[in-house]
């Protein structure tokens, strides 16, 4: 009897956390978006701390796709959520995903700090993408080869550079696809020629390089992404299955907030408004 | 073994419906032993069970890239076989890029870019495992062996994302500086990395075979005048074949399955190249980085299913192939001794 007993306690001990997951919204997608959704959801939880929030990265893919499938509340994305997904997603909610853009920042183009070019054209950063230019020496720099880094396709950020760099062609498929943005810096700070991608936030350790306009070089600066006059700002967005309620509203509230706004800066974003 | 287990079962059934009379305690003793074999039988069957279900699963999962209309469209066998024209201009190349907004879904720098790896760590793996397992096993002094064994087995017990981080960091670095590759993260640094996964595993799988060669082989070889290296090279080596050739299967599914090392380590671009310092996409490392992202019944996820499929496919053949060397060297063996 008294092992009966303790064999139901220890289940019931089991399905209790099951049940507690009642108030847990569940955020996942865009690494570049998850160290600002996780400082979001920290400050957010000291407030609140009857709301669970989990913030998890994988890539703007996954987490729109988890959002299709029903395993997350929001998705984190980088990019504008594709027709195809929005389409697959009414498949499953009869209604289209809800967007909010939460922060802005700029997709910047890392060299190596040992790398005298400080500036290319996005025509230079096409062809160096695209394959037709594999030689530093064709752009102004040593007689060496590009190492050309990208990241996986589940990243936004690839879409994003895909679509606004490439024109939406393919990249070289000799682009050494890593996983992370902080991947792509590490591998551009050790590699003498290398060249990477990845939100501004992340710039450490690695020079960034100015788009080449006409004659004017633009620095991707706050003032320059805020005003959209860095040619590659983009918004960060939060998706949701329908409009936002209870809890995820009362977060998304926050995230807009000048507070939440306020801490975008701080970890090196840029606010909406 | 668990036929064994089924037919001892059988056999007991049949005593106690032969045996006429017993005492109730030898029938409840009985009793006991069939409950317990036929626990022991469920148990051997929970892992067949297992495998069957999981290969069903990914091979459901994987048809669907025949009998959807969309997933035959998009990845037909001969867009994933033959080269396709993916620039207006351009020759036909083999190219893996599923994402595309017209997917290319070539396989074989897949291919190449997995064998590339595993034969890398192959060639630096079975001599260094075969070699180091000879020597404890035949001529290492007794305290050195009990120090080299745990320490050998230890390695196996290091996380591959600990193997694929020391890769990344150090040896990459190392590689580049030392040799001046232009790409750091390339097919011969992954292959590395992944031998030192495996040499743990033919290192004791060919301890143990070595160690198993009957003492009366090596005296009998001594005593004709051989010395003991000739002893060690051409009769315990060669009497423990089948078991190193199974250390080295065993090595080589772990290679062409381990997914995080060349992940990490191998650059992950699908190139058709023969070089070995160029950037290399394994089967497995694609999976792992786009199994996350794609949307579940796509004909990208049916894809991702059909390259496990594939994996499963090489070794299980592989293993075949051993199998029936080892029984024919078994037989030539054993036909020698008799």
């Amino acid at each position: 009897m008294k092992t009966f007993i303790a064999s139901l306690a220890s289940l019931l001990l089991l399905v209790l956390p099951g049940s507690s997951r009642a108030g847990t919204v569940t955020v996942k997608g865009s690494d570049t978006l998850v160290i600002l959704g996780q400082r979001w959801a920290e400050e957010f939880m000291k407030k609140n701390p009857n709301t669970k929030l989990q913030v998890t990265g994988g890539g703007s893919g996954v987490g729109l796709s988890a959002l299709i499938n029903g395993t997350t509340d929001i998705a984190m994305s980088s990019r504008p959520i594709k027709d195809t997904e929005n389409q697959q997603l009414s498949a499953r909610t009869k209604a289209k995903a809800t967007e909010i853009a939460v922060a802005k920042d700029g997709v910047t183009f890392y060299v190596n700090e040992s790398n005298k070019l400080d500036a290319l054209t996005a025509e230079q950063l096409r062809d160096i993408y695209l394959g037709d230019i594999t030689n530093w020496k064709d752009v102004g720099g040593p007689d060496a080869p590009i190492v050309v880094y990208s990241r996986e396709n589940s990243s936004g950020t690839y879409v994003f550079v895909k679509d606004h760099v490439l024109k939406g062609e393919d990249y070289t498929p000799s682009a050494q696809t890593l996983p992370g943005t902080a991947a792509v810096v590490n591998a551009v700070a050790k590699e003498k020629h290398g060249i990477g991608y990845g939100g501004a936030a992340y710039a450490k350790g690695i020079k960034e390089l100015k788009v080449l306009q006409g004659k004017e070089a633009i620095a991707p600066s706050e003032a320059n992404i805020k005003s959209g006059k860095y040619p590659l700002s983009r918004e960060l967005y939060f998706y949701l299955r329908a409009r936002p309620e209870g809890e995820a509203k009362a977060f998304l509230d926050y995230i807009l907030s000048p507070e939440g706004q306020a801490l975008a800066t701080k970890v090196g974003y840029f606010p909406v408004k | 073994m668990d036929r064994q287990v089924s037919m001892q079962g059988q056999g007991l059934v049949g005593m106690v419906a032969v045996a006429p009379k017993l005492s109730s305690a030898a029938r409840r003793r009985q009793l006991r032993e069939k409950v317990i074999a036929g626990v022991i039988t469920a148990m051997a069957f929970t892992g067949i069970a297992a495998l069957v279900l999981i290969l069903v699963f990914v091979a459901k999962e994987a048809l669907a890239l025949f009998l959807d209309a969309e997933a035959r469209h998009e990845a037909s066998l001969s867009k994933m076989f033959l080269p396709q024209v993916t620039r207006a201009g351009r020759p036909a190349t083999f190219m893996w890029q599923p994402v595309s907004s017209v997917p290319k879904v070539s396989m074989i720098p897949l291919f190449i870019g997995t064998l590339k790896t595993t034969l890398v760590s192959m060639v630096v793996a079975v001599p260094v495992g075969v070699a180091g397992a000879l020597f404890a096993a035949e001529f290492a002094p007794r305290r050195l062996r009990e120090v080299l064994k745990p320490t050998i087995e230890l390695l196996a017990g290091i996380p591959s994302v600990v193997l694929g981080f020391f890769v990344l960091m150090v040896l990459a670095s190392f590689m580049q500086d030392t040799f001046g590759v232009s790409s750091r993260l390339n097919a011969l640094v992954a292959g590395l990395g992944l031998s030192l996964a495996i040499v743990p595993v033919i290192f004791t799988v060919t301890e143990d075979a070595l160690t198993a060669v009957p003492r009366s082989y090596r005296e009998a070889s001594l005593a004709l005048g051989a010395t003991p290296w000739e002893t060690a090279w051409k009769v315990v080596l060669p009497a423990a074949a089948p078991g190193i050739l199974a250390a080295c299967v065993l090595g080589f599914g772990r290679a062409i399955g381990e997914t995080m090392i060349v992940l990490m380590a191998s650059g992950n671009a699908a190139i058709v190249s023969a070089s070995l310092t160029d950037s290399a996409r394994t089967l497995s490392a694609t999976i792992a980085a786009e199994m996350g992202e794609v949307v579940v019944g796509s004909p990208h996820y049916s894809l991702l299913f059909f390259l496990g499929v594939e994996l499963f496919v090489f070794t299980f053949v592989l293993n075949m192939l051993a199998t029936t060397w080892t029984r024919r060297v078994l037989k030539r063996l054993s036909g020698a001794g008799a």
